[in-house]
C-alpha cells in the first residue's frame, strides 16, 4: 500500500514543464538504464534538480504539468529522485495517467502560493494540502475511484498483479 | 440524444451505452510500442505475469525512434525488443520500415477501432475515424496483456470546417492555427472531432497531419469521420475491405464549438519553444535557418515530399541552408523513388535519411548546434527537443519548408512562384 500522508519541502518549477524537460530525448540511450538517466531529471529546466531533492521532497508545478511524450521514463526519473509527491495546477493527461501508474501521487491545486522550500504536507484521504510555512490549507481535485485505487496498490502493474484485471475498480 | 464519435466507437467497443466523462474498460484493437518506449513496455508486461499478449499479431513492435540505432545501449534495446518479439509472437517492425503511426495508418488502423500505442502521437489514426491514444509503458502493458484497458469518455471539441484550403496552405496550417487558438492545454482531456462541409475536401493524408497534433492542444484523440476520402485511401492502401463508414450523431453534445473557413487560412509557423506560439509565416521578419528538416509522422508522407519536389524542381537550395529528408515509411521511399521525387530533392540539395523518426526527438541524424535554427515540419519544437537546448525550432508545412529551404530564411510558401 501506498502511504496517504507526505510530508516534505516544496520545490517549485513554473508553467508547461515538458516531458522533455524532465528528461531530454537526447538520453534515450540511457532508458534501460535508471538510475543514470535519473541523474539528469529536469537538468535543463533546473540545473542541479538531482543533487538538490531530497527523499520527501514534493515538486510543485503550474500548468500544463508532464505535457508532450508518452514517455513514463519522466514520472520514474522524478521518483528515483526522491519526490514523494507532485502538485500541480494542471497537468497533462498521459503523464498525469503514468504517474499515477507508477505509484507517485499527482494533485491538482492552486500551487501560486507556494514557494520554494515550503514545509507542505499532503493528506491524500482528506484531498488536503497544509502549507505550514503559509499556515494554509488548500484543497485538490479528487481522481476518480480507479485511479485512487491504482495509486493504493503502488501502481497500475501491482494493482494487475493484485487484481488480475481492471473491472473491480470501476 | 444522439453520440459524438468518441462516444460510439468507446461505447461499441466496450459494450456499454458510454457517455462522455463515464469511465468504461474498452476493448483495445491495436497495440503498440516503438523502441524509446518499447523496452520499459514489456519488462512491465513480463511483470504482470499474464506471459502472452492478447493478440500477438496485433502487438506491433516498432524500430523507428533510433533508426539505424546510434550508440550501443540503443542497439542493445533493439535486440531485446526483436527477442520479445520472437517469444511472443508479436509483430517486429525493424530499421528501415518507417514510423510506427505512418505504418499503423498503411497497414492496420481500421475505422472504429481503439488503437493505443506507447507514443503520445498515436493520436494519429484519428485521420481514419479510428480512437487512437497515446498511454505510457503501464498502461500499453496491460493493454497488450489484457487486450482492453480502462478509458475516461472524453468530452468532444466539435471543429466544423467549411470551404477548402488554398494551396500552398496546407492541413498542417489548419492545426498550427487551431494549437495557436486553443492552446496547448486547450482540449486537455477532450477529442478534437472534426465536422463539416470542409471535412470532405481533406484527403485522409491531410486529415492524419491534423489528427497527428490534437495532442498539441492537449487532446486525448483527434478524430475524423470515416467517410469516402476514408474509403479511397484504404483502397489505395489495397485494404478496401477494412472500411466502415462511421459519423458522429447529428444531434450528439459537443462541450464547445469552433467554425474554421478553411479558405481563410494563410501559412503559419509555431516558434520555439512551445507549439502554441504560432504566427503567420509573412510576419516572422528575417528568420535565418540553419537547417530544414522534412519528414515525421506529422509531414513525411509522399503528398509532402511530392509537393516539396515540385516547389524545389530546378533550384538549388540555399548556400547556408543544410535540407534533410526523412520518408515516413519505406511505402513512402519506394513512392518517392519511382515518381522521381529523390533525384529531384538530391538535385537541390537535399540530404535523403532512412525512413524512421530521424532528428525529431534530438538522439540522432541532425541534431542542432548551439544558436542554431530549424525549420522542421514535426510536430514539436520544445527547448531540447532537437538534442540541443540552446537551439530554436520552428515547426511549419512542408510548402513553407520548401520556400524556406530555397531562400534560407522562413518564407511565406506564396512568395515563390
Amino acid at each position: 500500500m501506498a502511504d496517504s500522508v507526505f510530508k516534505g519541502n516544496a520545490i517549485t518549477i513554473g508553467d508547461d514543464v515538458s516531458t522533455d524537460d524532465i528528461i531530454p530525448g537526447r538520453f534515450a540511450h540511457l532508458r534501460s538504464n535508471l538510475p543514470e538517466l535519473a541523474t539528469h531529471t529536469l537538468e535543463d529546466r533546473l540545473p542541479g534538480f538531482y543533487e538538490r531533492a531530497q527523499p520527501g521532497d514534493i515538486l510543485v508545478g503550474g500548468r500544463n504539468f508532464g505535457l508532450g511524450s508518452s514517455r513514463e521514463h519522466a514520472p520514474v526519473v522524478i521518483r528515483m529522485a526522491g519526490i514523494s509527491a507532485i502538485l500541480v495546477r494542471s497537468v497533462a493527461r498521459i503523464f498525469y495517467r503514468n504517474a499515477i501508474n507508477q505509484g507517485l501521487a499527482v494533485l491538482i491545486c492552486d500551487t501560486s502560493g507556494i514557494t520554494d522550500g515550503d514545509e507542505l504536507e499532503i493528506r491524500l484521504n482528506d484531498g488536503i494540502v497544509v502549507n505550514h510555512r503559509a499556515g494554509e490549507e488548500l484543497s485538490c481535485g479528487r481522481m476518480p475511484p480507479l485511479m485512487s485505487n491504482i495509486l493504493a496498490a503502488g501502481g497500475l502493474i501491482p494493482y494487475i498483479k493484485e487484481h488480475g484485471t481492471l473491472d473491480s475498480g470501476t | 440524444m444522439g453520440k459524438t464519435l468518441a462516444e460510439k466507437i468507446l461505447a461499441e467497443r466496450s459494450g456499454t451505452d458510454a457517455w462522455a466523462n463515464d469511465i468504461v474498460i474498452s476493448r483495445v484493437d491495436l497495440v503498440f510500442v516503438q523502441d524509446t518506449t518499447g523496452p520499459l513496455t514489456i519488462r512491465l508486461f513480463n511483470e504482470t505475469g499474464i506471459g502472452r499478449p492478447a493478440v500477438p499479431e496485433r502487438t506491433i513492435l516498432f524500430m523507428d525512434h533510433a533508426a539505424p540505432s546510434p550508440a550501443r545501449q540503443l542497439s542493445t534495446d533493439h535486440v531485446f525488443m526483436r527477442e520479445f518479439g520472437r517469444q511472443s509472437g508479436c509483430v517486429v517492425s525493424d530499421v528501415g520500415e518507417g514510423v510506427c503511426h505512418q505504418i499503423v495508418a498503411e497497414r492496420y488502423a481500421r475505422p472504429g477501432e481503439v488503437v493505443v500505442g506507447a507514443d503520445s502521437h498515436s493520436v494519429t489514426a484519428g485521420g481514419l475515424g479510428a480512437f487512437g491514444t497515446g498511454m505510457g509503458s503501464s498502461d500499453v502493458a496491460v493493454a497488450m496483456a489484457l487486450g482492453r484497458n480502462w478509458f475516461r469518455v472524453p468530452e468532444s471539441l466539435g471543429i466544423t470546417l467549411t470551404g477548402q484550403l488554398s494551396p500552398p496552405v496546407c492541413s498542417k496550417d489548419l492545426i498550427l492555427y487551431l494549437i495557436g487558438l486553443l492552446g496547448a492545454d486547450g482540449a486537455t482531456y477532450m477529442a478534437l472531432e472534426f465536422s463539416g462541409p470542409g471535412v470532405a475536401s481533406l484527403t485522409v493524408p491531410d486529415r492524419l497531419v491534423v489528427s497527428n497534433m490534437a495532442v498539441e492542444a492537449g487532446a486525448k484523440a483527434g478524430l475524423f469521420p470515416s467517410d469516402e476520402r476514408t474509403r479511397d485511401f484504404l483502397e489505395s492502401m489495397e485494404r478496401g475491405h477494412d472500411y466502415v463508414p462511421l459519423f458522429p450523431d447529428a444531434d450528439a453534445k459537443y462541450a464547445g464549438a469552433i467554425r474554421v473557413a478553411l479558405d481563410s487560412l494563410v501559412p503559419v509557423v509555431s516558434c520555439p519553444h512551445t507549439v502554441d506560439n504560432v504566427s503567420p509565416a509573412a510576419e516572422l521578419g528575417d528568420v535565418r535557418v540553419d537547417q530544414v528538416f522534412l519528414g515525421t509522422c506529422t509531414n513525411g508522407r509522399i503528398e509532402d515530399i511530392a509537393m516539396v519536389a515540385a516547389m524545389v524542381s530546378g533550384r538549388k537550395k540555399a548556400e547556408s541552408t543544410r535540407v534533410l529528408v526523412a520518408p515516413a515509411s519505406r511505402q513512402v521511399l519506394l513512392r518517392a523513388i519511382e515518381q522521381g521525387h529523390i533525384a529531384t530533392l538530391v538535385e537541390f540539395g537535399a540530404t535523403i535519411l532512412p525512413p524512421g523518426c530521424a532528428g525529431c526527438l534530438g538522439l540522432h541524424q541532425g541534431i542542432l548546434g548551439d544558436g542554431e535554427v530549424c525549420l522542421s515540419t514535426a510536430n514539436r519544437n520544445f527547448k531540447g527537443r532537437m538534442g540541443n537546448p540552446d537551439a530554436f525550432v520552428y515547426l511549419a508545412s512542408p510548402a513553407t519548408a520548401a520556400a524556406t529551404a530555397i531562400r534560407g530564411c522562413i518564407t511565406d510558401p506564396r512568395e515563390i512562384s
